[in-house]
């Protein structure tokens, strides 16, 4: 412990007089990452998720969608119990005798699919914004962080709602929603990080090459800024598949023939009166773990990304 | 000070203004209203004659204009389900998520407020690092399902409490509440619990972060140079200057509250704003959401109008001139 601790200070020390912009060391970094028991654990259990949506139509027992498949007669069953035809169901099955286990991994398929591409596009488009507002800055600043500000004041599910009660339900306009409900943490985040790194030397020297100001925003500006960027990229997938599932759940979001977590356990939510709990309750404990998952993983990527913390 | 108050003042109204036009712009371009306001079986005059009703036909500028003076009246047209005035529907509603959400907030105050002042005290005991790890799961697990596992635990397998609608309630200021019944309370009890749970963990790990900020300061010394009793530190010194970011962040979050009751009411059928809001935006019920929509703007327009209002008081160091 006290050898990488020195080892880290005599790293610190020689970038310190160069003031060198951030380059990234993979190696310790991972290494630091891995040291912690609980973002390894958070790791695993991300590549496990997506490994598991990426494989469903492959390792699933059944494909949920087929409908040749499905037996009224198996529905309801308890988990543990067999088909009519012998095929075991792990988890039990739903009330038109779908498999938990096989609609759990293919709606882990639409639940990443929207958390990323909204958190990704969301990224996108506010770290652009947040970016240009802290290069250009004067009024053009001002109206964005007003928008910002503005936008941050209302929280996320009623921003959500507003959009969706305009749009109208389906999976494309949740991800739409939840880009429009995100992007102004991201460029609120961008700004802030892009006004400390503009007045440093490397910036400075840069304009007096007389570089181009979309090589200085592009090449010098942005990767210095994209650290908290990634962090809170990280955050808001687990977020967004957190606010997809719930307005599934309010039956605003995916379809009833790709159902995502949400909508599963939203199928079950009828039956858990009558204690079918397992309806509900796995794909529940699915969407728990990848969500405790990436959210062990961004934790711990904040403290290996911030360079305070790695000297 | 005061020139500052009324521009922030006339700040508010502008972004009031600017949100009449988005949710305007929102229901009436982006959704077509003839197809949702009309019935398709009508034939071609008396469709035009409902257009002409209406005020359809007229340019939009003049349909907007037509719009905020319904707002500024309160009407927002009948509702299509209820056929009543859709901000009336609305105001019934009202009482039941206001109950829900002061419950809520009273739970998250008198459970996060002792937690969060312990782990703070205390932070190197194990039931410190326990609490903590807690609040974690209360940030990331989903409301929505930890409301449905209370509902699996409490009502179906021990059948302790009820997990659907109000239970009874009684007459007071002219609304229906639940607490002040005891079968009210025990409707009330998981709902509010439920929608607490975000809120506990914030309160919680803003009053330990506030502990920790403040514990180490010169005045917390000396008042314990001075011999002050341990508890007088604590519940005097400490809480007093503990207690403005925590009041400041739970004002903003009344807000929220009210907002996320949408997901809690629906999971226990908690007859409020929000179970309506989806219900209406189900039923395609235009007038209903529109009220909604532009209650909620008022609501969290004035909520950080107050609350910027209130920052300046506390904390004589924030300006709204910025200083000037």
């Amino acid at each position: 412990m006290d050898s990488k601790l020195a080892d880290n200070t005599a790293l610190a020390g020689l970038s310190a007089d160069v003031e060198a912009p951030l380059q990234p060391r993979l190696g310790p970094a991972l290494k630091r990452y891995f040291s912690s028991p609980a973002a390894l654990f958070g790791a695993i259990g991300l590549v496990v998720i997506v490994c598991i949506a990426i494989f469903a139509p492959w390792i699933s027992p059944q494909d949920p969608y087929d409908l040749n498949q499905l037996d009224i007669l198996d529905s309801r069953l308890p988990p543990g119990s067999e088909s009519m035809t012998g095929v075991p169901y792990y988890l039990g099955t739903d009330g038109q005798g779908r498999d938990i286990l096989s609609g759990i991994m293919y709606g882990l398929r639409t639940s990443l699919l929207v958390g990323i591409a909204s958190a990704l596009t969301a990224a996108f488009l506010g770290t652009s914004v947040g970016l240009l507002a802290a290069y250009v800055g004067g009024r053009l600043e001002s109206l964005i962080m007003r928008l910002v500000d503005l936008q941050l004041s209302f929280p996320t599910i009623l921003m959500a709602l507003m959009i969706l009660a305009i749009l109208g339900n389906g999976v494309m306009n949740v991800i739409i929603a939840i880009i429009i409900a995100e992007w102004a943490t991201y460029a609120r985040t961008a700004r802030g990080t892009a006004l400390v790194e503009r007045e440093k030397e490397f910036i400075e020297a840069a304009r007096c090459l007389r570089l181009p100001a979309r090589r200085i925003l592009l090449r010098h500006l942005l990767p210095n800024c994209l650290a908290p960027i990634i962090v809170i990229a990280t955050m808001q997938v687990a977020r967004a598949i957190g606010l997809e599932a719930t307005l599934s759940f309010l039956g605003l979001g995916a379809s009833v023939t790709e159902p995502s977590l949400g909508m599963l356990i939203s199928n079950g939510y009828q039956y858990l009166l009558s204690g079918l709990y397992w309806i509900s309750f796995f794909p529940g404990i699915a969407l728990l773990i990848t969500i405790i998952s990436i959210n062990l993983v961004g934790d711990r990527l904040r403290d290996v990304l911030n360079p305070r913390n790695a000297r | 000070m005061l020139t500052a108050l009324i521009r922030r003042a006339i700040q508010a109204i502008f972004v009031i203004l600017a949100m009449t036009v988005i949710v305007f712009i929102g229901i009436n371009v982006i959704g077509n209203p003839v197809d949702i306001l009309i019935n398709p079986d009508l034939n071609q005059a008396e469709r035009a004659r409902v257009v002409e009703h209406l005020g359809l036909d007229l340019p939009l500028w003049q349909q907007y204009l037509h719009f905020l003076q319904g707002l500024l009246h309160g009407d927002f047209g009948d509702s299509f389900v209820y056929n009543r005035p859709a901000l009336g529907v609305i105001m019934e509603r009202f009482p039941a998520t206001l109950e829900l959400a002061l419950s809520a907030m009273f739970i998250a105050i008198v459970v996060g407020l002792p937690l969060g002042l312990y782990a703070g005290l205390y932070p190197e005991r194990l039931s410190s690092r326990l609490i903590m790890s807690g609040s974690i799961l209360g940030f990331s697990l989903p409301t929505f399902w930890v409301g449905l596992m209370f509902i699996l635990l409490f009502a179906v397998q021990l059948g302790w409490l009820p997990s659907n609608g109000r239970g009874e309630t009684v007459g007071f200021l002219g609304a229906g509440w639940s607490f002040l019944t005891r079968d009210g309370l025990a409707h009330l009890f998981l709902p509010a619990l439920n929608l607490a749970l975000f809120k506990t963990s914030l309160v919680l790990r803003l009053t330990r972060a506030g502990v920790q900020e403040v514990l180490p300061q010169d005045f917390i010394k000396f008042a314990r140079a001075k011999g002050l009793q341990e508890h007088r530190v604590v519940l005097v010194h400490l809480m007093k200057n503990l207690m403005i970011p925590v009041v400041t962040i739970l004002g903003l979050e009344f807000g929220s509250l009210i907002a996320f009751s949408v997901v809690t009411e629906s999971i226990f059928g908690w007859p409020g704003m929000g179970k309506l809001i989806i219900d209406s935006i189900n039923l395609l019920d235009r007038p209903v959401i529109v009220a909604y929509l532009m209650m909620m703007v008022v609501l969290f327009v004035m909520l950080n109008f107050i609350i910027d209002i209130a920052y300046t008081l506390l904390d004589p160091r924030v300006r709204l001139d910025g200083g000037n």
